[in-house]
């Protein structure tokens, strides 16, 4: 099972030395490895129905408890095989859709690696494991819109993609961490004994928000839609594969997941709900007034994920069976028709709705898979979109949380919405009349028409044999409820309110299909609602955030040390002062300090004259040696008080930072005098508070009990455990050994800083 | 700088720093020094040959570039960190030579770990000094 899911991930790294390869001839094969993995997982099936589970373990960082801990339930196989099945049909497809395209290995490898991290996501039974796939994917689907690199336009969309799923998986994190916090275990399947305990902690609200922020950004629910749009950009086997089957739905998924332990809370349905909902009705609703086929798809994509939430948030039994059995319609027919549209695309070079027309006579078998999709789409009888809608109306009607009506009307107006949509992307450019240009179109390879002929296949077939689905569709079901019921799902119920409402969608979304045509003036009218619309709002934010960025940096970073060194010591007070002045006692205990030696006066008075002098003087040279001076100082106050260590390490880099600055003296400018009195006051009021400071953290450390087990332990073990006697070098080079380890590699950085800021020399090219 | 008693004092300053420098870092374990202040103490050595005989004719004396001496460093150390690994003991414990040798006295891995500091510490401050002083000089 470990190897099924990485199987992908194996085919990414396989593409870095067979490159060349797969860009020729190997591509066409590439479709055997999801096929053998959608076999795997087939095989799997009779397990799963037997009602029984399927874990796989594997320890990855025990300290820490992350694993790789693999759970296989009813609905993790229904997703596996959704990734595995659609992703053969993908792969083959993309193989003669993007021939000869440039980094077609590449895009194999991205293609991939973003099947293992969705394998992984839905089968992580480890809930750290889950968010490291969860980010897997929103990384493959970046490199995956913008694929067509040199498209300024795919270059933002990917980013758009990024920052808002990326967003959305930092949310997740702080919720998951809370989660395994609270439950006190990794394990998603142990969660659900911690589930009462996590619904009445305190934190409960915001790890549902967090849980919320991570599904609703990554399943595109308003206001964070605006991204799948965007994310048309990509080549449309990718949108069928990420956009519209898999990755959109791994939002759906978690929710589904976690609904045993989060779930069935009025926070958690309502919120649901709610969201839901208006995403499933503005994203319907705006799906009316696109063109471009994908445009068109993606609206009624985010509707569709609307949907989904809205019915896990209704939260009944017929609700969860209407989701299970709705991710799998959706998953057959907008695939589908995201196939057909590229296919459509590749051989017109257009997805203007409005210039195609009477493409059935050119290319059948892709309008009979289009057609058949969008049949299905629109819940036509015989299909499995009637099931799915049959479903759903079954659960609006059913559900007692809310007003039944108000919800059944609101998905009436959807899936009419939706079939609309269906329609017009899945027949209006195979009916009519072939115009001039589109007469010369021929139908493309076995390769571009196929793989959606499969699929408007499976929809005929599940549409007609439903029963067959229903095993697996109730462990589903099961798995989003955390309890076992059986489900029977029938094609005809008689005549009932879900098949006259189900009949009433089928008007209402012929009607609109027939009298509705997308005019020019709608197009100007509704992009002066643009300035509303969240994806304008979020362009305002970050171009805010830039500006702000920009001027901060400015501030901050003005290139000149005096100010570094001065913001760095006052926010050092400030802090420092903070916590002094809260909390801690203020008072020095005169007595116990140790009467001042002859020896320490004579090192104290150098010190401070060598202050004054740097601080006074008006060539460079004596300020240096002045200071030079209090470094040799604090040499001899070391010596004085039993550290010879430092105090050998002080001399030395004392001598070096002199030899440094002599090194550096001859460069600089004169030793002009640019400060006036004003700000003469401010160094000094600032360096004495730094001073005082200091001075006053040294005094109260001593009121502070010693901890007094650290020092006798080193000295106990030093020669016991590390075979040294300097305790020092001991500690740095054998109990702190990692410290010292960073330490050196720090340096070394710095080195390698300061020689290539001196010594690299910028081509002409790259300088500004 | 052509100062006769500089390089005079210099030349025989040399041998005695560097030597001063490998016996810190010997020592480090059981007495005052380790790898850290041998690491100055030598590049102090350089620094001086630099003044009295210009960083030029230093970095000839050197054969290399101090710079080389970073990636040396700290593999040395690196490598005496994992070693244990291979011994199916944690990373970083300290593995011995049964019996102490000649002068040197025990031998163990921490002994190697110092000696990457001292090549790191003197790889890195010599470079930025050479660096800053040949750049102070264009």
């Amino acid at each position: 099972m470990i190897l099924t899911i990485f199987s992908g991930l194996i085919l990414a790294l396989f593409c870095v030395p067979f490159g060349r390869q797969i860009n020729k001839k190997l591509s066409n094969f590439l479709f055997l490895i999801p096929l053998s993995g959608f076999i795997y997982f087939l095989l799997q099936l009779p397990l799963i129905l037997a009602g029984q589970t399927k874990t796989v373990r594997y320890e990855w960082v025990p300290t820490f408890g992350i694993n790789l801990d693999f759970y296989l339930d009813g609905l993790s196989l229904l997703f596996s095989l959704l990734i595995t099945g659609i992703g053969t049909l993908i792969f083959l497809y993309a193989a003669a859709y993007l021939k000869g395209k440039q980094y077609l290995s590449r895009f194999y490898g991205y293609l991939g690696l973003f099947m293992t991290a969705m394998l992984g996501l839905v089968s992580s039974n480890n809930i750290i494991l889950l968010f490291v796939f969860w980010e897997l994917t929103s990384i493959s689907s970046f490199f995956l819109i913008g694929f067509d690199n040199e498209n300024e336009e795919a270059q933002k969309s990917a980013l758009t993609a990024l920052t808002i799923t990326g967003g959305g998986g930092l949310l997740l994190l702080g919720g998951v961490i809370l989660m395994s916090n609270i439950a006190e275990t990794y394990s998603i399947k142990a969660m659900v004994f911690s589930a009462e305990e996590l619904k009445n902690h305190s934190w409960y609200g915001f790890i549902l928000l967090s849980i919320f922020a991570g599904a609703f950004t990554k399943s595109a629910q308003f206001p964070f839609h605006f991204w799948l749009p965007n994310a048309m950009k990509a080549p449309t086997p990718v949108s069928a594969y990420l956009h519209s089957a898999t990755m959109v739905k791994a939002g759906i998924y978690l929710l589904a997941r976690f609904t045993p332990i989060l779930g069935n809370t009025s926070l958690w349905n309502y919120s649901l709900m709610f969201v839901g909902g208006i995403t499933m009705l503005y994203a319907a609703f705006h799906s009316l007034f696109r063109v471009d086929m994908k445009g068109i798809l993606a609206y009624s994509t985010i509707s569709a994920l609307g949907i989904l939430v809205f019915l896990l948030g209704i939260g009944t039994k017929d609700a969860y069976i209407a989701a299970s059995v709705f991710i799998l319609v959706h998953a057959l027919y907008k695939a589908t028709l995201f196939l057909v549209t590229g296919t459509v695309d590749y051989a017109t070079g257009t997805r203007d709705i409005r210039a195609l027309a009477g493409l059935r006579k050119v290319l059948l078998p892709v309008a009979i898979a289009g057609i058949i999709a969008a049949l299905s789409s629109a819940g036509v009888p015989l299909f499995y979109g009637f099931i799915g809608k049959d479903l759903i109306y079954e659960a609006t009607t059913h559900s007692f949380s809310l007003d039944s009506t108000f919800l059944t009307v609101a998905a009436i107006l959807t899936n009419i919405f939706i079939g609309y949509s269906g329609l017009l992307v899945g027949i209006k450019p195979f009916t009519g009349k072939l115009s001039e240009e589109h007469s010369t179109v021929r139908l493309p390879g076995w390769k571009l028409w196929l793989p959606p002929f499969i699929l408007a296949f499976c929809c005929i077939i599940f549409g007609c044999f439903p029963g067959r689905t229903s095993g697996l569709m109730s462990y589903v079901a099961s798995a989003i409820a955390g309890k076992h019921f059986n489900l029977d799902l029938k094609l005809w119920h008689g005549v009932n309110t879900v098949f006259l409402l189900s009949m009433i969608t089928l008007t209402g979304t012929a009607f609109i299909y027939f009298s509705r045509r997308v005019t020019n003036r709608e197009l100007i009218i509704l992009s002066t609602f643009n300035k509303l619309a969240p994806a304008y709002l979020v362009k305002k934010v970050t171009d805010g955030l830039l500006a702000f960025a920009k001027k901060f940096t400015n501030t901050m970073h003005n290139g000149y040390l005096r100010n570094y060194t001065m913001t760095i010591v006052l926010f050092m007070v400030g802090i420092l002062s903070f916590k002094l002045l809260n909390g801690t006692p203020l008072t020095i205990d005169w007595y116990h300090l140790s009467p001042v030696s002859f020896y320490e006066v004579t090192v104290a008075i150098l010190m401070l004259g060598a202050i004054f002098l740097s601080a006074i003087t008006k060539s460079r040279l004596t300020a240096l040696v002045a200071l030079s001076v209090v470094g040799y100082a604090i040499c001899i106050l070391y010596v004085m008080y039993g550290a010879p260590d430092l105090a050998m390490t002080q001399f030395a880099i004392d001598t070096l930072t002199v030899v440094l600055f002599v090194l550096v003296l001859f460069k600089l400018p004169p030793f002009l005098n640019f400060t006036n009195t004003k700000i003469k006051l401010r160094d000094g009021l600032i360096s004495s508070a730094f001073g005082g400071i200091i001075g006053w953290i040294a005094l109260t450390v001593l009121n502070e009990s010693v901890n007094k087990e650290v020092s006798p332990y080193y000295a106990e073990n030093v020669y016991k455990l590390a075979k040294g006697k300097n305790v020092v070098n001991v500690i740095l080079v054998d109990f702190r050994g990692f410290d010292t380890m960073f330490e050196i590699i720090v340096l070394a950085m710095a080195s390698i800083g300061v020689y290539s800021l001196l010594k690299v020399k910028v081509k002409k090219s790259e300088r500004e | 700088m052509k100062n006769i008693i500089l390089r005079t004092a210099t030349a025989y300053l040399i041998p005695l720093l560097l030597l001063f420098s490998v016996f810190l870092l010997l020592r480090g374990h059981y007495h005052p020094g380790g790898g850290f202040v041998g690491g100055l103490v030598a590049s102090i050595a350089f620094v001086l040959h630099g003044f009295a005989f210009k960083m030029q004719n230093t970095l000839r004396l050197m054969k290399f570039h101090p710079s080389k001496f970073i990636p040396v460093g700290l593999s040395v150390s690196i490598i005496s960190s994992i070693l244990p690994m291979f011994f199916k003991k944690p990373v970083m414990t300290g593995l011995w030579l049964n019996k102490p040798l000649p002068i040197l006295g025990n031998v163990g891995t921490s002994l190697f770990f110092d000696i990457g500091v001292y090549l790191v510490v003197i790889g890195v401050t010599l470079n930025i000094l050479f660096t800053i002083s040949d750049s102070g000089q264009q």
